[in-house]
């Protein structure tokens, strides 16, 4: 199953076509449901109180002045709403010792991080909410902050000063201990003597995820069921959550994911807003909303990455890799969010990647501090682990004086060597790594660039060429049920689908994956119209509705087409087989002399048939049916995957680095993405290019800064740096195909695949257009002014300091400028 | 309070609005026009873009009572819904998918309906400066870059030398089918 190979389309088969997105005639039109234009009757609006201080005690709120203003209808504070407010979980302590400070949506005694909300204020209007809010008189005691994440390990001063630690859990795997490969402590200390080691410490710098649609959420606790409209990614996981922290019953809660603009892993939380305003909702007995404002979002929304890695890689003197040894710290911030530790943990099984280390150590010290809490972005513990292994795969190849394609060609799986079990105990289905990286060469044009970049060199140019390499793979598909058990985590990986026939001929998918833009409607009407034989616009994909969608685990880690899908291939299948027999009874033929094609039952070898649609109709009439069948065709599957899958790509990136100027300018770059069968590659092409961009982002322009009191600088796009259209380039995107055996439409996940890859293709192409300057590493982002003083020092170019921009007050740049901004 | 009549896609409307009400809080709040959506406080998203008097504004930017007497079009009365019809901007976008989640998508066409208007023959250059006011989280830029040009190339350019715009200007790119 390694040999490349096309995927195959019939003539008339939808899988496979450009099919124009079904969701996008509203999306275009701005006929849209985003949580912030429900309006209901009566319904009041939430403003928050949060905390400017990074860590202090809460001594007292006095919310009188708050609640003389106009049109406010109450003010609470975390005393006011006690366990009503349920309470924020983790759903992954990823050791049995794990510290994990207790998380109230609304604490009234101590706050962890600026940003924390202490009160809450209801009106009738938004405005008034907000105006009121700057009313609430707070008294703090500050209290000393833990900030800085390696100070914070050495519990200097404690994020939670009860837990007597910052210390959360300490996870470790061993290739020697699990039996998965040899000693990496031996495998370096040989290399030290007659080999080669290469040692590197790498920030991976503190990311927000950053999504258009700021978080809203409305609750109306009017009907028999408490309905909640939220921009969440996980609107099953959300209703299960509160019901288990609330104590209202999961069946009187019913929670709608309405058109959501954006997640990449920032809307797969259970939010403190939405807790208090389900309680506010359920205090009042009124309708309410909460809209969060960018600032708001950018402080108190998770973030993401911040990890320090330290890694050594051992190798031979011919470059063949012999161990590879990481030491993460990771920054939870002030609690350990659902997934929270788990994050870097998913990258635990990727810092090998799809190299044949022989011997393999993984070890993360997961951290708190009185920083905003983070949780997965993008790629979730995958970039960083990728990031670090294709830095160093390039940082040996420097050290050798080889290509880094080459070096990497030396050590990686061969096509004809899967399916193969890695140094980290998975087993990767399929792939074919010379194919990808021989397509993208031809792509980018690897040997003329080179080629102009030694021209450069030589000629002294002050604009310098440099050629970045990445060639990842990452697992996706989260996630097989029995694995997430073993790795402590609290919840399965299964996902659900239903299908309904209707009389009109028409049919319903349910699919318990939450679609936040990603398309679902239109690929898995698709995959449907080709199973079943019906018209493509014949299917109507429902979802994020626990009514409608009851079952479900919803959209996080590329799982929706790989698991969301296989369970709607699993329900149609029972859908035909319940039309058979009922099929056999109107073409008065056996079961056994029926065949099913293109949506059709015909009795082999005359012109007798029915069309399935026809089946659905009769069934509804039921006049006419067999004895001992129900009269429905309505079926439903759950899927549990075996495996995850593992898509894969060469990625070759080409920056062009001013080094008097320390500027950087993308000239090119080209990625050849082996993501198995495509459904639809308008929607796969779109896919790439945003991931793409933001893996580049990192490397190029993202940082979430705190000053030294603990205050989140870059707390607006002003100085949060989101690209722009004027930032970047196009792409140039192709694909290789090797479909995955672990799902039976052969595909992987593509939805974090251009994020991960990205990043150190980026870094690769800066350094090398550096390193005859001895530069080995400019830290993340690259901005001019890192790139400079790394070209004048030879040096990663340090921390960022003060504020990533100048602010309004020229005495203090950067500081005090967004005061008041999100309170 | 202050009393303010505009015109918003077409129709009039008379309002009595707070000083300081934003003309985006304006028209989703008073009159419903949820198409326009608010992406941040700071004026760099861009998802609220509109045309005032014809030329892109960001109405997160603008006071309502800034807008009486004027005539506002959304991407609601963009095109004319009753027939589902589409302008050239919003057929391109769809055509070549220069949206996921659609948050940033009406600001984004607005602005492009803008850009074009001033420049209908643009450079991937001069669309990519056009559009910097304008984030978007999903779509990497690139094929909202190619729906400007591809809408750019039905709109009457005819006649101008075009350097062959739908294509020229973006890397070919190819996807396995």
């Amino acid at each position: 199953m390694t040999a490349v190979q096309e995927p195959a389309v019939g003539a008339d088969r939808e899988i496979g076509r450009e099919r124009r997105r079904k969701e996008d005639a509203r999306l275009i039109t701005g006929r849209t449901r985003w949580t912030d234009n429900i309006v209901l009757p009566g319904m009041l609006h939430l403003a928050m109180v949060r905390s400017p201080f990074a860590h202090a005690s809460i001594v007292s709120i006095d919310t009188s002045e708050a609640e003389e203003a106009p049109n406010v209808v109450a003010v609470l504070t975390g005393a006011d709403l006690g366990e009503a407010q349920g309470a924020c979980i983790n759903a992954w302590a990823i050791t049995e010792d794990q510290v994990t400070p207790p998380h109230l949506p609304m604490p009234s005694d101590r706050v962890a991080f600026a940003g924390e909300i202490v009160a809450v204020v209801v009106a009738r209007s938004a405005a008034e909410a907000r105006d009121a809010a700057e009313l609430v008189d707070v008294e703090y005691d500050e209290l000393p902050a833990a900030l800085d994440l390696k100070e914070a390990a050495a519990d200097t001063v404690l994020a939670h000063p009860d837990l007597g630690t910052n210390k959360s859990a300490f996870w470790k795997f061993d290739s020697a201990e699990a039996g998965t490969g040899g000693d990496v402590d031996e495998a370096i200390a040989a290399a030290r003597t007659d080999g080669v080691v290469i040692e590197r410490e790498y920030r991976q710098q503190r990311l927000i995820p950053a999504f258009m649609e700021p978080r809203s959420v409305v609750v109306d606790p009017t009907g028999e069921q408490h309905t909640i409209w939220s921009a969440t990614q996980v609107p099953h996981i959300l209703r299960f959550a509160i019901a288990a922290t609330t104590g209202v019953p999961e069946s009187k809660i019913r929670v709608i994911a309405p058109d959501v603009g954006g997640g990449f892993g920032g809307k797969l939380q259970q939010t403190p807003e939405e807790m208090i305003a389900f309680a506010v909702g359920r205090r009042l007995g009124k309708p309410v909303k909460y809209t969060e404002t960018r600032s708001e979002s950018l402080l108190a929304a998770h973030h993401g990455r911040d990890q320090w890695q330290k890694l050594t890689l051992s190798a031979e003197k011919d470059g063949t890799v012999t161990g590879f040894k990481v030491e993460l710290l990771a920054d939870l911030g002030a609690y350990v969010a659902i997934v929270g530790g788990g994050v870097p943990v998913l990258g635990a099984f990727m810092f090998n990647a799809i190299y044949k280390f022989p011997a393999y150590q993984f070890n993360c010290q997961t951290v708190l501090t009185n920083k905003t809490w983070t949780d997965a972005y993008r790629g979730a513990g995958r970039p960083e682990a990728t990031y670090a292994v294709e830095r160093m795969m390039s940082e040996l190849a420097a050290e050798l004086g080889m290509d880094p394609l080459e070096l990497r060609e030396k050590n990686w799986i061969k096509h004809e060597e899967f399916p193969f079990t890695t140094v980290a105990g998975l087993e990767y289905d399929t792939g074919n790594y010379e194919a990808a990286t021989a397509k993208a060469k031809e792509l980018f044009g690897y040997d003329e660039l080179r080629a102009e970049q030694a021209r450069r060199r030589e000629s002294g140019d002050p604009v310098q060429l440099g050629i970045g390499v990445s060639t990842f793979t990452e697992m996706c598909g989260l996630a097989p049920s029995r694995v997430l058990g073993q790795l402590n985590y609290g919840a399965g990986g299964w996902e659900h689908a239903s299908v309904r026939m209707l009389a009109t001929g028409k049919v319903e998918v349910v699919t318990g994956a939450s679609a936040h833009g990603q398309g679902h409607e239109t690929a898995f009407s698709q995959i449907v119209a080709d199973r079943l034989g019906v018209p493509f616009d014949d299917v109507e994909g429902l979802h994020g509705d626990t009514q409608i969608a009851h079952k479900g685990l919803d959209t996080y880690g590329s799982r929706s087409l790989v698991v969301g899908g296989e369970a709607l291939v699993k329900a149609v299948d029972k859908v035909i087989e319940k039309a058979r027999p009922i099929a056999a009874h109107l073409l008065e033929a056996s079961v056994d002399d029926l065949e099913f094609a293109d949506g059709r039952f015909s009795v082999r070898g005359t012109d007798s048939g029915v069309a399935i649609t026809e089946i659905a109709t009769a069934v509804f009439a039921a006049h006419d049916y067999p004895e001992g069948v129900e009269p429905s065709l309505d079926s439903e599957a759950t899927y549990d995957p075996v495996n995850f899958n593992y898509p894969h790509g060469t990625h070759l990136c080409a920056m062009e680095v001013d080094t008097e100027t320390g500027a950087v300018r993308m000239r090119k770059y080209a990625c050849v993405d082996d993501i198995g069968t495509i459904i639809n590659p308008l929607i796969v092409s779109g896919q790439v290019h945003g991931g793409l961009v933001q893996g580049i982002a990192q490397a190029l322009w993202e940082e979430a800064v705190y000053d030294d009191a603990g205050t989140l600088v870059s707390g607006s796009f002003v100085d949060y740096l989101l690209p722009t259209a004027a930032d970047t380039i196009s792409f140039d995107v192709d694909h290789t195909s090797s479909p995955s055996i672990t799902n039976t439409l052969g595909t992987k996940g593509v939805g974090e695949a251009g994020t991960i890859a990205s990043t150190p293709a980026v870094i690769n192409a800066v350094v090398d257009a550096l390193r005859h300057l001895g530069v080995d590493d400019v830290r993340m982002p690259a901005t001019p002014s890192r790139v400079y003083a790394a070209i004048q020092g030879a040096s990663a170019g340090g921390a960022t300091d003060g504020a990533a921009m100048p602010h309004f007050d020229p005495a203090e740049p950067g500081r005090s400028s967004t005061e008041g901004a999100g309170a | 309070m202050a009393r303010i009549t505009l015109k918003v896609d077409g129709s009039t409307v008379s309002d009595d609005v707070e000083p300081r009400m934003l003309l985006v809080q304006y028209l989703r709040e008073k009159l419903g026009k949820t198409g326009t959506v608010i992406g941040c406080d700071t004026s760099n998203c861009g998802a609220c873009t509109v045309h005032l008097d014809g030329t892109s504004v960001k109405s997160c930017n603008v006071l309502a009572v800034q807008a009486d007497g004027r005539e506002v079009t959304t991407i609601e009365g963009l095109a004319d819904t009753v027939d589902d019809e589409l302008h050239p901007v919003q057929e391109a976008f769809r055509e070549c998918r220069g949206l996921q989640c659609g948050f940033c998508t009406p600001g984004m066409i607005m602005q492009s309906v803008d850009l074009l208007k001033d420049n209908p023959d643009p450079s991937e250059e001069e669309i990519r400066l056009g559009l910097e006011g304008n984030l978007c989280r999903c779509t990497g830029y690139h094929n909202i870059v190619k729906a400007v040009q591809q809408a750019a190339g039905q709109s009457g350019a005819a006649g101008r030398h075009r350097a062959g715009a739908t294509t020229a200007g973006a890397p070919a790119e190819e996807v396995a089918e």
